[in-house]
């Protein structure tokens, strides 16, 4: 099933828009990840413009999908999708980091409107969407809950405990996405520390895999789309994705993980990004 | 804050159940009146005693095997969805293992998760340092949002169980294997979290302690009533934090010496809370602490521990006769003396 004409126009145009405002909040914040931040803009269009079933009106409405950042470094990427999507002014984004400021680095879902978790100490996500998924089990709600992760957290052992227990517990409310940009802070995840294979990992932790190309939201549409409807097992999203996408200059590149931009770099950035 | 009087508990229950067994059989019965209630372990749903809960309510407890950070994740999670979840593992587990989850996933966003962590102290002493526990106040202190209490035995952990479900944030309740004797002769008291409770009056001494140590220090107090004729007051602060300043400053005040008395580390633990409401207070007093001297316990049975470390009536009684000895320097300005 791939998207209506009109639709996918749409999404590559927020998509776009979502890159040029993390080109912003790097520079009002004085830094962020920006790398990890361009990865995921398909993955978050998608999700908080198709997918999820919210209502910025309700933040708090008990029937929500919830939606996990746990790759938390990555709030310059998330917080935008949220204002864009309407849970408050974009205005606010220009606060980013600063004294009193709701937005930090991580995520904070006591002082973020619409955001369901506070995370970022990476592997502590998908447990916590497993402790929601097993709650949406027992109130027999269809709410489903999707926790994003970095490649480089899936180091982290606590990850596959989850993992583990998602599948024993039959969790097919539970939906992982990994953000697979092949980058971590010290260099590629293989030379680093090897995560392949890694979809076969997953396989054997019991879920169901699918892998896609992650900016390619055609492909991620129907993978959203089948984990959406799948029955008696978690469902893992693979997405390949090129970390810093979007700005010529910072894709694939790991000098990128984190930075901080003056106005020039800025405008660089968001012409690389015009240019698509 | 819930005020706890009676029990179900009398104490023929305290003395023929572990703590532990009457934890798990106070969650099965406040369960069935409150479906928010759900349960996690990991896989120590027998030794933790929460199988009491799991055997009647089986769809509303999750064992997700020996993996204690997705435990308290999960539960985090389970609170995220509306639940009440009660988390049990041993206290070395739940605040070291799990540490940085309870302090990130449960404290931070400040959800009614409920920690009853067992074997803490010494309790567990032939088991060997690994699955020791004499670290949990600092840490379980330390953490913002965190209530932090130690019942002095079964009733009293019915009771501090009770108490915890309405409170809105996270709670850390350690309890031991549970094989001492009870404190309490019967459940006919008033439990308040934060509130301690004066179990031996006196005005020559003050013995602040939790856990265990309550009785011990009740026996200690009438052994040095009839023995030395001193008059020894005795409180069972079961509320490390919020640690009652109220019921310190009047023993202060009062007594003028002060001995804690608790199964952990002198370092972070309840002396040095209550040296801290002392220290602010501007007062002085003759001050003590005693318990494991910064310093891993050796191995044995756990009664064999506590004499050992002189945490038995004995050993305090010898400890306060340490500091009947000790003057503490006159002081013209002190309104109460």
């Amino acid at each position: 099933m791939a998207l209506q004409a009109e639709e996918k126009k749409r999404f590559e145009q927020i998509a776009k828009e979502l890159r040029l405002t993390i080109i912003d909040v790097m520079a009002w914040s004085g830094g962020a990840h920006v790398g990890g931040s361009l990865s995921i803009v398909e993955i978050l269009t998608l999700l908080y413009f198709k997918y999820l079933n919210i209502d910025p009106k309700n933040p708090k409405w008990e029937d929500r999908d919830r939606f996990i950042l746990s790759k938390g470094h990555t709030a310059a990427g998330y917080i935008p999708v949220l204002a864009k999507r309407g849970y408050f002014d974009e205005e606010l984004l220009k606060s980013f980091n600063h004294f009193g400021s709701p937005f930090a680095m991580h995520p904070d879902c006591n002082k973020v409107i619409g955001c369901d978790a506070s995370a970022g100490s990476l592997g502590h996500g998908l447990s916590m969407a497993v402790g929601l998924g097993l709650g949406a089990k027992q109130l027999k709600k269809p709410w489903k809950t999707v926790c994003l992760m970095g490649d480089g957290e899936c180091c982290e052992g606590s990850v596959w405990e989850a993992a583990m227990s998602a599948a024993h517990f039959k969790l097919d409310n539970v939906i992982g996405i990994v953000d697979r940009n092949r980058l971590m802070i010290d260099g590629c995840t293989e030379d680093v520390m090897a995560l392949e294979p890694f979809a076969d990992k997953w396989r054997a932790f019991g879920w169901n895999v699918i892998e896609v190309n992650g900016h390619d939201l055609d492909e991620l549409d129907c993978a959203l789309d089948a984990a959406w409807k799948a029955e008696g097992k978690p469902t893992l999203i693979l997405a390949n994705t090129v970390k810093g996408k979007g700005v010529d200059f910072m894709e694939n590149n790991v000098v990128y993980h984190y930075a901080s931009g003056d106005s020039a770099l800025c405008e660089k950035a968001k012409a690389s990004i015009m240019r698509g | 804050m819930a005020v706890i009087t009676g029990t179900n508990w009398n104490a023929y229950d305290a003395s023929t159940m572990t703590a532990r067994e009457i934890y798990g059989r106070t969650l099965a019965a406040l369960a069935e009146k409150d479906e928010r209630i759900v349960g996690v372990t990991a896989d120590l749903e027998k030794t933790t005693a929460i199988k009491f809960f799991a055997d009647k309510f089986p769809e509303r407890f999750y064992n997700v095997g020996i993996a204690e950070q997705n435990m308290m994740g999960i539960a985090a999670g389970l609170a995220k969805a509306g639940f009440i979840p009660f988390a049990s593992t041993m206290a070395i587990f739940a605040c070291m293992r799990a540490g940085e989850q309870v302090r990130t996933d449960i404290a931070y966003q400040n959800l009614p998760v409920k920690i009853i962590a067992t074997h803490a102290g010494i309790s567990f002493g032939h088991a060997g340092t690994t699955h020791h526990c004499t670290e949990d106040f600092a840490i379980m202190r330390a953490i913002p949002n965190m209530t932090v209490i130690c019942p002095a035995d079964g009733i009293e952990t019915s009771k501090a169980v009770q108490a915890c479900v309405d409170l809105p944030g996270p709670v850390y309740v350690r309890i031991g294997r549970g094989f001492e004797p009870p404190a309490y002769a019967d459940d006919n008291y008033t439990y308040e979290i934060g509130k301690a409770i004066t179990m031996h009056e006196g005005t020559d001494l003050t013995i602040i302690t939790c856990g265990i140590g309550v009785l011990q220090a009740v026996n200690a107090a009438k052994t040095l009533a009839e023995t030395d004729g001193l008059s020894v007051r005795v409180i069972n602060m079961h509320t490390i934090k919020p640690i009652d300043r109220e019921a310190i400053m009047s023993a202060v005040v009062d007594t003028r010496r002060i001995l804690t008395v608790e199964e952990h580390n002198i370092l972070g633990g309840l002396g040095d809370a209550v040296a801290s409401v002392i220290a602010e207070s501007g007062k002085g007093c003759v001050f003590k602490k005693h318990g494991m001297q910064d310093t891993f316990a050796t191995i044995g049975y756990a009664e064999d521990l506590y004499s050992y470390y002189q945490f038995d009536a004995n050993g305090i009684v010898d400890k306060v006769r340490e500091m009947m000895g000790m003057e503490f320097e006159p002081d013209e300005n002190w309104d109460d003396e």
